[in-house]
C-alpha cells in the first residue's frame, strides 16, 4: 500500500501529461499551439492572486514574529496533542474551510518555517490539497439561485473537512513516518 | 470573515512585539515576507501556466466530455431525483470533471448552472434539494486529482520532492469525499 503510494506519487504527473498530449493529438488538436493559449492565462491567474497572497503573507509574518503565533500554538496545544494533531497544522485547518487564498498564504508560511520536507509540511500539504473553501462555495453556489434553508449541507460538508484533516495526518504518518 | 481574521492577526501581532517581544522584527518580518510573497508568485507562474496549457489541450481535444460520458452510471446513483438526459446532469458532471482537473476557473461557471438547472426540478424554492445537497457536499469536499498550487508552493520552498505528497493527498481526497457521500446519503434518509 505505502509502495503504491509512492509509485502513484512519481507516475501521475508525467502519465497525466503524456496521456493528455497524445490523446490531443490523435483528436487532431495542434497540440503546442493549444498549449501555448492555455499557458498564456498563467500570468494572469498569478496577477490577480498576488495581492491577497502577499496581504495574508504580511499579517502572518508579523503574527509568528511577534511570538503571538506560539501563544497560540500552546494555548491550543491540550486539545490538538489529545487529537493527535500537529499544533503547527491548525492555524491551516481554521482557515482552509473560510478562504483559499488566505490558506494559500498559510500554508506557504508553514513550508518556509518548518520545511516542505518536515512532518508538518507533509501533513500541511496534503491537508491544503485534499479539502475546499466550504463558506465560500456554499454561499456562491446556493446564492446564486436564491436557496435559504440550506438543510444538512453544511455540517456534511464540515464533516468531511474533518475527515480530511484527520486522513491526512494518519496517512502521511504512515507513509513518510513521523 | 477574512477581514476580522487578517485584522485580528496585524492588529495583535504588534501589540504582542510591543509588551512582549521584538517590535522591530516583526516589522522586518512583514517586509521580508511581502517580498517573498514576489518569490513564491515567481515560482507559482511557471507551473501554473505549465497546468492551464496543458488543460487546454484536454477541452479543445474533447476529453473533457469524453469522461463525463464515462460517469453516467456514478452520476444517477449519486443524484437519483434528477431524471436521465436532463441538463443538470450534463452541468454537473462537466463540473465535477472540471474540479478533478484543478481547472477553479471552468468549474464555477459550470457549477452555477448546474444549480439553475437542478432549482428547475425544484418543488420549494427557497429550500435546497437532496441532490443540490449532495452536489455540494461533493464540490467541498475536493476532488482534485494533482494539487498543482501546492506542488509548486512546495517547489518554491525549496522540496527535495515537491510532488512526492500526490498520493496522500488523492488518497486523502478519496476518504474525505467518500465521507462526504456517505454522510449525504445518511442525512437523505433522516431528513
Amino acid at each position: 500500500m505505502i509502495e503504491f503510494i509512492r509509485i502513484l506519487s512519481i507516475t501521475i504527473m508525467p502519465g497525466f501529461i503524456i496521456f493528455v498530449l497524445a490523446y490531443g493529438h490523435l483528436k487532431g488538436v495542434n497540440v503546442y499551439e493549444t498549449f501555448i493559449e492555455g499557458a498564456k492565462q498563467g500570468l494572469t491567474t498569478v496577477v490577480r492572486v498576488f495581492p491577497y497572497m502577499m496581504a495574508m503573507f504580511v499579517a502572518i509574518g508579523v503574527f509568528r514574529s511577534s511570538g503571538a503565533m506560539d501563544i497560540l500554538i500552546r494555548i491550543l496545544s491540550p486539545v490538538t496533542s489529545l487529537l493527535g494533531i500537529p499544533a503547527e497544522v491548525l492555524p491551516l485547518a481554521l482557515m482552509r474551510p473560510v478562504s483559499g487564498m488566505a490558506s494559500t498564504g498559510i500554508l506557504g508560511d508553514i513550508l518556509k518555517t518548518y520545511g516542505p520536507d518536515s512532518f508538518v509540511g507533509r501533513v500541511a500539504s496534503t491537508l491544503m490539497g485534499s479539502t475546499e473553501t466550504i463558506f465560500y462555495t456554499l454561499s456562491i453556489y446556493f446564492g446564486a439561485i436564491g436557496i435559504k434553508k440550506i438543510r444538512y449541507t453544511l455540517w456534511a460538508s464540515l464533516l468531511t473537512d474533518l475527515a480530511g484533516l484527520f486522513a491526512s495526518i494518519i496517512i502521511c504518518s504512515i507513509v513518510f513516518g513521523r | 470573515m477574512v477581514n476580522v481574521i487578517w485584522l485580528f492577526m496585524i492588529l495583535i501581532g504588534f501589540l504582542v512585539a510591543l509588551f512582549f517581544g521584538d517590535l522591530e522584527a516583526a516589522t522586518q518580518a512583514a517586509l521580508d515576507n511581502a517580498k517573498y510573497a514576489v518569490e513564491l508568485c515567481i515560482g507559482l507562474l511557471g507551473i501554473y501556466a505549465l497546468w492551464l496549457g496543458l488543460m487546454r489541450v484536454a477541452e479543445k481535444s474533447g476529453l473533457v466530455e469524453a469522461i463525463s460520458k464515462k460517469m453516467q452510471g456514478i452520476m444517477s446513483f449519486l443524484f437519483p431525483d434528477v431524471p436521465a438526459g436532463h441538463p443538470a446532469m450534463g452541468a454537473m458532471t462537466m463540473n465535477l470533471i472540471a474540479n478533478m482537473l484543478g481547472l477553479g476557473n471552468a468549474a464555477t461557471p459550470l457549477g452555477i448552472k448546474a444549480m439553475n438547472e437542478l432549482q428547475r426540478i425544484n418543488k420549494q424554492k427557497d429550500v435546497a434539494t437532496h441532490d443540490m445537497c449532495m452536489f455540494l457536499i461533493i464540490n467541498t469536499s475536493s476532488v482534485q486529482l494533482i494539487p498543482t498550487t501546492v506542488i509548486a508552493l512546495r517547489s518554491a520552498a525549496g522540496s527535495l520532492n515537491p510532488g512526492e505528497i500526490v498520493g496522500t493527498t488523492l488518497i486523502t481526497t478519496i476518504i474525505s469525499t467518500l465521507v462526504g457521500i456517505i454522510a449525504a446519503k445518511m442525512f437523505r434518509r433522516l431528513y
